[in-house]
């Protein structure tokens, strides 16, 4: 491994960890994540002359320690009085479980709760998404501020100042480094963090730049590492199984040209088998129990059509089947639009029409209006196809979906 | 820590605590219970209702007016000031509050009387 390959490991697969035990250490998630960039920046000036050590873990939370306490004492250099207190704060910061870093055994646990502890404080409900979302690819993630800025395409001001900002309420407003009692709520939460994460990258791979960190391999990556932590979660494995088979199908998503290529139309022969059997393993085993929950179902959906050999083959009532009980379970509108698509696949238009009836709240998405004019074009109802296409076409700024409701509308007899 | 919890009440929703309308004494019976509960659990530095926003007067660089400050369906019907370990057991501690609708939770920067 290049030098510089050992050092990009070492942000994103030691830093989260070294982090977290510094931060649950000194209570100070800011001082830890300070002497943690000290750290890094510090085997980024010497690993290149002197070589990368045995245990970059081990190495990164003994020298993160070092920084620290240089920046306790530094701060309280002028209060002699309060100097006593950096070292005892740094002989707290050198635990049984920072050898559980090192070496195998009971630290491990300990490691992994303190992990787990940042993961959730890094998507407490008390912050705002995109903090959220910066807060986790910065701290547990390991990317930096620049790297978060070029994938999502912004100033690396704007990323600086989210993670400034969330780091200031969670010191100002005591926002704890725990695992609550009701964990399912937040470990939703953190679930939904990642996904969003993972769906920025699904949705904008048709970019060129490869220089970008792929946000959807780091929600992959972050995914599994939150199933290590929480292995019991059967939500995380349905979101690591609904991510794998999405990733699956990633190189037939768009053509040449780099326009999007629908479902029905994607080469299946270059979909990649292995992340679907991967996912068809992980889905076998946190469906056992017959519980469901968001994420499941979704990988249940996803499942059926990374399974199909043929986009003929696709069992429609299975879809319909999976998106009534997702329906069932959010109650959201835009799932029972879907739920609409796949019944009237599997039942007919008419079926599919019936659903869409009983859809409230959605009457200004052309998403909706669209849907109501392709079934009703496949029922044969040429003219009030004509009057739904003509208010979806209203209603998206889309120049692509615009061009094709056109053509819609001028299709229609 | 300490933090402040602004009870937001829909006005529109008539005068809250007329000791004659129904239902007032299992109203009034959630709120002592909720008292007693801060003061037990070692939480409570204090708190009050405040009469309605009608009554509200607002002085602004001197010049005084009729209040309230800011003419809103919800207005500001009570507040707490509580102990708490950290904002998740401030946001267990505000989940419990008897009243419908929202409260701000704010840490409290500087109390002089603490």
């Amino acid at each position: 491994m290049s030098v510089d390959d050992a050092l990009t490991r070492l942000a994103r697969e030691e830093s989260g960890h070294v982090l977290a035990l510094l931060a649950g250490r000194l209570g100070d998630l800011d001082l830890a994540d300070d002497a943690v960039q000290d750290a890094l920046l510090e085997a980024v000036r010497t690993w290149p002359t002197q070589g990368v050590p045995d245990n970059p873990a081990a190495w990164l939370l003994t020298v993160a320690r070092r920084k620290a306490y240089d920046r306790i004492r530094r701060t309280t250099s002028a209060r002699r009085r309060t100097t006593a207190a950096a070292y005892d704060l740094v002989e707290a910061a050198e635990p049984a479980a920072g050898r559980g870093l090192v070496e195998e055994g009971a630290g491990r646990m300990e490691v992994a709760d303190e992990h787990l502890r940042l993961v959730l404080l890094c998507c407490h409900p008390a912050l705002n998404q995109d903090a959220q979302v910066a807060l986790t690819l910065r701290l547990v993630g390991g990317l930096s501020t620049a790297e978060i800025a070029a994938a999502y395409v912004v100033p690396e001001a704007t990323i600086t100042q989210r993670v400034v900002r969330a780091k200031r309420k969670i010191r100002d407003a005591g926002i704890p480094l725990s695992i609550p009692d009701a964990l399912a709520d937040r470990v939703e939460a953190l679930l939904t963090v990642l996904y969003l994460i993972f769906n920025e990258g699904y949705l904008s791979r048709s970019s060129p730049d490869l220089v970008r960190v792929d946000l959807a391999d780091e929600a992959i990556r972050l995914t599994r590492l939150v199933r290590e932590l929480l292995p019991d979660s059967a939500e995380v494995g349905g979101l690591l199984a609904l991510e794998l088979y999405q990733r699956a199908r990633f190189a037939t998503r768009v053509d040449g040209a780099g326009d999007l290529v629908l479902l029905e139309r994607q080469d299946r022969t270059r979909w990649d088998r292995e992340q679907i059997a991967e996912a068809n393993r992980l889905l076998a085993a946190v469906l056992a129990d017959g519980s469901a929950g968001t994420f499941r179902l979704q990988a249940v959906i996803a499942a059926q059509h990374a399974n199909a050999r043929t986009y003929a083959d696709t069992d429609w009532p299975a879809i319909a089947a999976a998106y009534a009980r997702l329906d069932e379970h959010t109650g959201s509108a835009v799932v029972r639009l879907n739920r609409a698509v796949a019944v009237a696949e599997a039942d007919g238009p008419h079926a599919g029409l019936r659903l869409l009836e009983t859809i409230e709240g959605l009457d200004d998405f052309y998403l909706l209006h669209a849907t109501r004019a392709e079934l009703l074009a496949r029922a044969g109802e040429g003219e009030a196809a004509r009057v739904a296409y003509t208010r979806a076409r209203a209603l998206t700024d889309n120049p692509a979906e615009q061009r094709h409701l056109d053509r819609r509308i001028a299709a229609q007899p | 820590m300490e933090y402040m919890f602004l009870i937001n009440v829909d006005e529109t929703q008539g005068p809250p605590g007329d000791p004659s309308s129904e239902g007032f004494e299992e109203l009034m019976a959630g709120w002592f219970a909720y008292n007693q509960m801060l003061i037990d659990g070692g939480h409570w530095v204090s708190g009050a209702s405040l009469q309605p926003s009608s009554t509200a007067t607002v002085v602004h660089n001197g010049a005084v007016t009729d209040g309230p400050y800011v003419e809103t369906k919800e207005q500001i019907g009570g507040f707490y000031v509580v102990k708490a370990k950290d904002l998740d057991e401030a946001l267990e501690l505000a989940a419990k509050l008897p009243a419908p609708g929202a409260v701000e939770v704010r840490p409290v920067m500087f109390r002089p009387d603490a």
